[in-house]
């Protein structure tokens, strides 16, 4: 498991950049960003060097933001990762709220959430894969 | 055709000379039975004898919607409750509706001054009317049914929703006349289209339409799509329900059933009353009504009383459309909605934050509400990572909206701190409705 940043953000002009630009007087170093579009509001994810931190400045500047742990597993830099890990999820009926992806030293590490964070490490550990620690 | 040309084309002299003995009979009534309306004579050092002709009325205290509610429920009811046959209620502001209690004699008015209106639209017992108003607490359904009962046509009791089984209903009975709000009356158009019945398969000629402000454009329209002659109908619970006033085939303005419900315009600043011909508060005083009479009723609707003679014949004072309001009422779809409504529903959601915008616009003909609400930093932090906890929280919102306002809102949650803040005055209300 690893800590993310969630912020409840309207859709519209200067929104992400005031964030962002919080983000960035705190010298916090992103590493990924997603942002799914909706018509009206969304939720931007962040992952970064210092989650706490990030949280921090966002609150003090008024920003309602949000820690949460979720799930990240490394994956092998070849073509058909993503596809066999996902799979490994369809086969046992587990179901992704949201996913997303970054690299980390070279490495595709891939953060998701499930209703069931322990079984769904339990299946990635069967599959033979990690979960994603920070080194 | 005139219902009751004696009392409807009265001549002027010989209506205030029975205005003014109404009125006096009323106040001594209101003296001996209502003590809030005693006290407040008192307090003026007033007594029934100094009411005598209706040119008296300017002594008498205002009655305002404020009055009802501190009254509620039956504090301000004249007759004992075994005279009451029947009870109405009009949707309130912080949890008490007003109500309104009705004598049979009260309810032999109404159906008379309904009679008046639907005879002056061209209705006779020869047609088939169809009641699309809301039957119910709401004064609209049963007020028009026991005037076109009373008139001798024929009543199809529809009330509102099932649009479909109604246009089904409009063409297969040949129903020739109808009674909703002016929306309504589109989108049924509407639905009508999309069922695919033309307006000549429709004997529809005659609409009677009220309970929320409309324009000229909108009447155009209705009478177009669905064929038939639209006038306008007025009233309000607190006085009687619609039949307050009537268009003629002039439609130039609305007659008021003067001979019951007696008009002033007032400047709402200064309570002055104002002449004929200027904008101002119109204020009742009910007559005749034995149940819950009121002395001069502060309606908050703005508007005209109407210089000089109208050529139909009728010496009723006619009043202009209502021109907007004294207070920071929205009507919404017929249903009147105070802001301090949707406050107070906020306010009782520990997810929201005291910031809310309300909107209304028009779409496709139907008045639309959105309310947008600042969710609190707390609850957003408390690890909304997914959209799921905002889309509950709208329905939450949406759902307790629902069920104190009596109609559906669209809800939009926003981010903390984005509405913005005001000094002063703030302008929570945004209505987009072009009504002129």
């Amino acid at each position: 498991m690893i800590q993310q940043v969630s912020v409840f953000m309207e859709n519209r002009p200067g929104v992400l950049g005031a964030v962002l630009d919080i983000l960035k007087q705190a010298d916090i170093q992103l590493y990924a960003i997603s942002i799914a579009d909706t018509s009206d509001y969304g939720i931007c994810r962040i992952i970064c060097d210092r989650p706490a931190d990030a949280s921090k400045a966002l609150m003090a500047a008024g920003v309602a933001s949000a820690l949460s742990d979720v799930c990240a597993v490394e994956l092998a830099n070849t073509p058909g990762a993503a596809a066999d890990m996902v799979s490994l999820f369809a086969r046992e009926g587990l179901s992704l709220a949201y996913l997303y992806t970054f690299l980390y030293k070279e490495k595709p590490v891939m953060v998701f959430r499930t209703d069931d964070a322990a079984k769904a490490k339990n299946i990635l550990e069967s599959g033979g894969l990690c979960c994603f620690q920070w080194n | 055709m005139i219902w009751n040309p004696i009392k409807e084309c009265m001549p002027e002299e010989q209506k205030r000379e029975l205005q003014g003995k109404r009125l006096h009979k009323l106040v001594d009534y209101v003296y001996h039975n209502v003590p809030f309306y005693r006290k407040k004579m008192q307090e003026l050092d007033l007594e029934p004898g100094d009411i005598q002709t209706i040119d008296d009325i300017v002594k008498l205290p205002f009655t305002t919607k404020q009055d009802l509610r501190d009254n509620y429920p039956f504090g301000l009811q004249a007759a004992p409750q075994s005279e009451i046959i029947r009870i109405h209620a009009s949707t309130g502001t912080t949890g008490n509706p007003t109500i309104v209690g009705y004598t049979r004699k009260d309810i032999d008015v109404w159906s008379e001054c309904m009679s008046r209106c639907l005879t002056a639209y061209g209705v006779s017992r020869n047609d088939i009317f169809s009641v699309a108003y809301g039957y119910g607490l709401f004064t609209g359904g049963l007020g028009v049914h026991y005037g076109v009962e009373n008139l001798g046509a024929t009543v199809v009791p529809t009330s509102t929703g099932g649009t479909q089984k109604h246009a089904k209903l409009l063409k297969d009975l040949g129903i020739t006349a109808l009674a909703c709000t002016p929306s309504y009356a589109l989108h049924l158009a509407e639905v009508i289209e999309q069922m695919g019945i033309t307006k000549e398969e429709l004997k529809l000629r005659v609409g009677a339409f009220g309970a929320e402000p409309w324009t000229e454009n909108m009447r155009q329209e209705i009478q177009q799509r669905l064929g038939l002659k639209g006038y306008n109908i007025y009233g309000l619970s607190e006085i009687m329900g619609p039949c307050v006033s009537y268009e003629c085939e002039c439609q130039d303005g609305s007659h008021i059933n003067e001979d019951h419900f007696y008009p002033e315009i007032i400047d709402p600043a200064t309570l002055q009353p104002l002449e004929r011909g200027k904008d101002g508060e119109l204020v009742f005083t009910t007559l005749t009504k034995t149940g819950m009479p009121v002395l001069r009723y502060r309606t908050r609707d703005l508007c005209s009383l109407l210089p000089g003679d109208c050529p139909c014949g009728r010496t009723f004072v006619r009043m202009s459309s209502i021109k907007g309001r004294s207070d920071d009422m929205l009507i919404i779809r017929g249903i009147n909605v105070f802001p301090s409504q949707v406050e107070s529903v906020l306010l009782g959601i520990p997810e929201c934050a005291p910031y809310y915008r309300l909107i209304v616009d028009r779409k496709n003909n139907l008045d639309i509400l959105t309310v947008q609400v600042e969710a609190r930093q707390e609850y957003l932090a408390q690890g909304v990572d997914t959209l799921a906890p905002i889309t509950a929280l709208e329905r939450k919102v949406a759902d307790r909206l629902k069920s104190v306002l009596s109609i559906s809102a669209l809800v939009q949650i926003k981010m903390p701190g984005s509405l913005e803040r005001f000094e002063g005055k703030a302008k929570i209300v945004t209505d987009n409705r072009k009504l002129v």
